[in-house]
């Protein structure tokens, strides 16, 4: 068994912790080669990943912005000899494998949350409503890790690098422009602590309570698709069923009344608080801490204690 | 310029969906059915194309089982323009790839310059029909769109990326998926429902497009998720803290 791993890239740098907790879940599947469509410096960071067997690397600018017509044809130039092609189900995973996979005639499963046998995964269903598992028939097995279900392998190990060539560029596609948020606060899904609000929030103004109490914490912030709609936070904060899934050891949850589309990107959460008005609010159902309060008083004084 | 729009029928997405006792699958029986709220947002792209005459006919297609002719007659009412209903009865799920490969014959029959999908299915969550199509048709694709311009044999496209968002063009012919903030879908009107129900709708089934049916992905089980265990209401913010410091959280 051999598998092929997309590495996870942002702003042109590895994403480690994602793609280190793919690599977990890859090798429980076989020899690990990770493809790193990035600088050489990307792809020596991803050789020091604990499982890492080989590093394939791609300078070409053709692949350095994700886009899916050539990184698939970069895959498909080196799945020669693989078994399983794997990438860490973020958006750009998302985006690539199920075009790999119509190429190789193969149904791609997403977002596994965990490895039962080489063919055989478990996946989410239905908001995380219920738990499939697939056992796939194909000859090759394509598809892409929820990286919550997955402790991040370490690092240390130095696994040669080896530069491979794109055969050919599409013009099919183009890259415009990115317009990436900048942070200084953990990233989302792989920080300890997660402050989202809903809303509940009101404003773009009052997020502030909530990024100050995330601050305060050293946590993430997150916010529900209503708080993102509503123009109170950017659209990669995003957490739920059709945004990011995030697992931290505490999540808190301001002025969002947990509908099931938000539970689903969360409620694998360790410790969930939950601070809300609505005693009857569904978010109740999921905490660990329920506090029935208005957040404009809760949340100031919550920042002032810890 | 024709655009295709794939729909899908599925639990409508209030519902709470439950696992059958015997793990064979979830509850479908007496429950609300609706369309994909992705592929709403899908056909409202679609009209307002249309609407701004860059686009000259929508086609909505759904492949399924034959009460997906429900959804194709709200999206008439919505205003595509007329309809084909790709009779597949599995009894299940059909997958993506399925899906894709009967699209792909469409698409070869209809000859459309865009296919405007939606970005998942709420139901498999698989996020694949889209990608899966511009892959058999050798398209481009731009995927979970949250605004869509059209010009020039091409089509610029923001989409939605773990780090913000993310502009690329593509060129047509192409498939663009949509996310949620692309548009807000309109109802239809009653005298919309009415003048829908004249609007064409072509029925075929999986076998005039000769795709094989059988699925590449066997479902062993369908569980329940863990549950969790009971929590607790706190009376005040210092009683939180008090628990959250027991628990070495801050
Ligand atoms: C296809 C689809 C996909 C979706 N995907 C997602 C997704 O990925 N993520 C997501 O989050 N949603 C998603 N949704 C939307 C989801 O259904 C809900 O609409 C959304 O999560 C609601 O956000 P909210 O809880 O912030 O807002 P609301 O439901 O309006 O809740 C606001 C809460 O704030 C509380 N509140 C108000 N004022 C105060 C105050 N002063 N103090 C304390 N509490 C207060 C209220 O009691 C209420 O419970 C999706 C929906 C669809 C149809």
């Amino acid at each position: 068994m051999a598998v092929l791993l997309l590495a996870e890239m942002a702003g042109g740098a590895l994403a480690l912790d994602a793609t280190a907790k793919a690599v977990t879940a890859a090798a429980k599947l076989g020899d690990v080669t990770a493809l790193v469509c990035g600088p050489k410096s990307a792809a020596e960071i991803a050789a020091t990943i604990e499982g890492v067997s080989k590093v394939l690397v791609c300078e070409d600018a053709a692949v350095a912005h994700g886009l899916a017509e050539n990184v698939t044809r970069l895959i498909l130039d080196q799945a020669q000899g693989f078994t399983h092609i794997v990438a860490p189900a973020g958006n750009s995973g998302r985006n690539i494998l199920p075009r790999v996979a119509a190429l190789l005639d193969a149904m791609v499963m997403t977002d596994v949350t965990e490895v039962i046998a080489p063919d055989t995964f478990k996946r989410p269903i239905y908001a995380g409503n219920a738990i499939q598992t697939v056992q796939s028939l194909d000859p090759v097995k394509v598809l892409s890790i929820r990286t919550t279900g997955f402790d991040a392998a370490g690092t240390g190990a130095a696994a040669p690098v080896e530069t491979v060539a794109l055969s050919a560029v599409s013009d099919l596609s183009a890259h415009v422009e990115d317009k990436v948020v900048s942070s200084d606060r953990p990233e989302l899904t792989s920080a300890k602590v997660v402050v989202s609000g809903g809303r509940g929030i009101g404003s773009e103004e009052n997020f502030a309570l909530v990024s100050s109490l995330a601050d305060k914490l050293g946590a993430a912030v997150g916010a529900s698709r209503a708080a993102v709609d509503s123009g109170f936070a950017s659209n990669d904060l995003q957490v739920g069923q059709t945004g990011k899934v995030v697992a931290p050891d505490l999540y808190i949850a301001v002025g969002i009344s947990g509908a099931i589309q938000h539970l689903a990107g969360m409620k694998d959460s360790k410790v969930i608080v939950a601070i809300n008005k609505d005693v009857d609010a569904p978010i109740f159902q999921v905490a660990d801490y329920g506090l029935v309060a208005d957040l404009f008083d809760a949340v100031p004084a919550l920042t002032e204690a810890v | 310029m024709k655009i295709l729009v794939p729909v899908k029928r599925v639990i409508d997405y209030n519902v709470k969906v439950r696992v059958k006792s015997d793990g064979s699958g979830v509850d479908l029986a007496n429950v609300k059915m609706s369309m994909n709220p992705f592929d709403e947002i899908s056909v409202e792209q679609a009209i307002r194309l249309k609407e701004a005459g860059i686009a000259t006919e929508v086609v909505v297609v759904s492949v399924g089982e034959k009460k997906a002719q429900e959804i194709l007659r709200t999206a008439l009412a919505m205003g595509a323009d007329r309809a084909i209903l790709v009779e597949a009865d599995t009894g299940d799920d059909i997958e993506p790839l399925t899906v894709a490969k009967i699209l792909a014959k469409v698409v070869a029959d209809e000859a459309p310059e865009l296919v405007i999908a939606g970005k998942q299915a709420i139901d498999n969550d698989m996020n694949a029909t889209g990608q899966m199509l511009a892959a058999l048709l050798g398209w481009g694709q731009a995927t979970f769109a949250s605004q869509v311009d059209v010009a020039d044999g091409k089509a610029s496209v923001t989409r939605e990326v773990d780090g913000g968002l993310q502009t690329v063009s593509v060129k047509l012919p192409a498939v663009i998926t949509t996310d949620l903030r692309l548009n807000e879908p309109r109802y239809a009107s009653l005298p919309n429902i009415m003048k829908a129900k004249k609007k064409p709708l072509e029925e075929k089934t999986a076998a005039d497009y000769g795709v094989d049916l059988s699925p590449r992905l066997k479902v062993l089980a369908t569980e329940e998720p863990a549950g969790r265990a009971a929590g607790i209401v706190v009376g005040s913010v210092d009683e939180l803290m008090g628990k959250l410091k027991e628990q070495g959280l801050v």
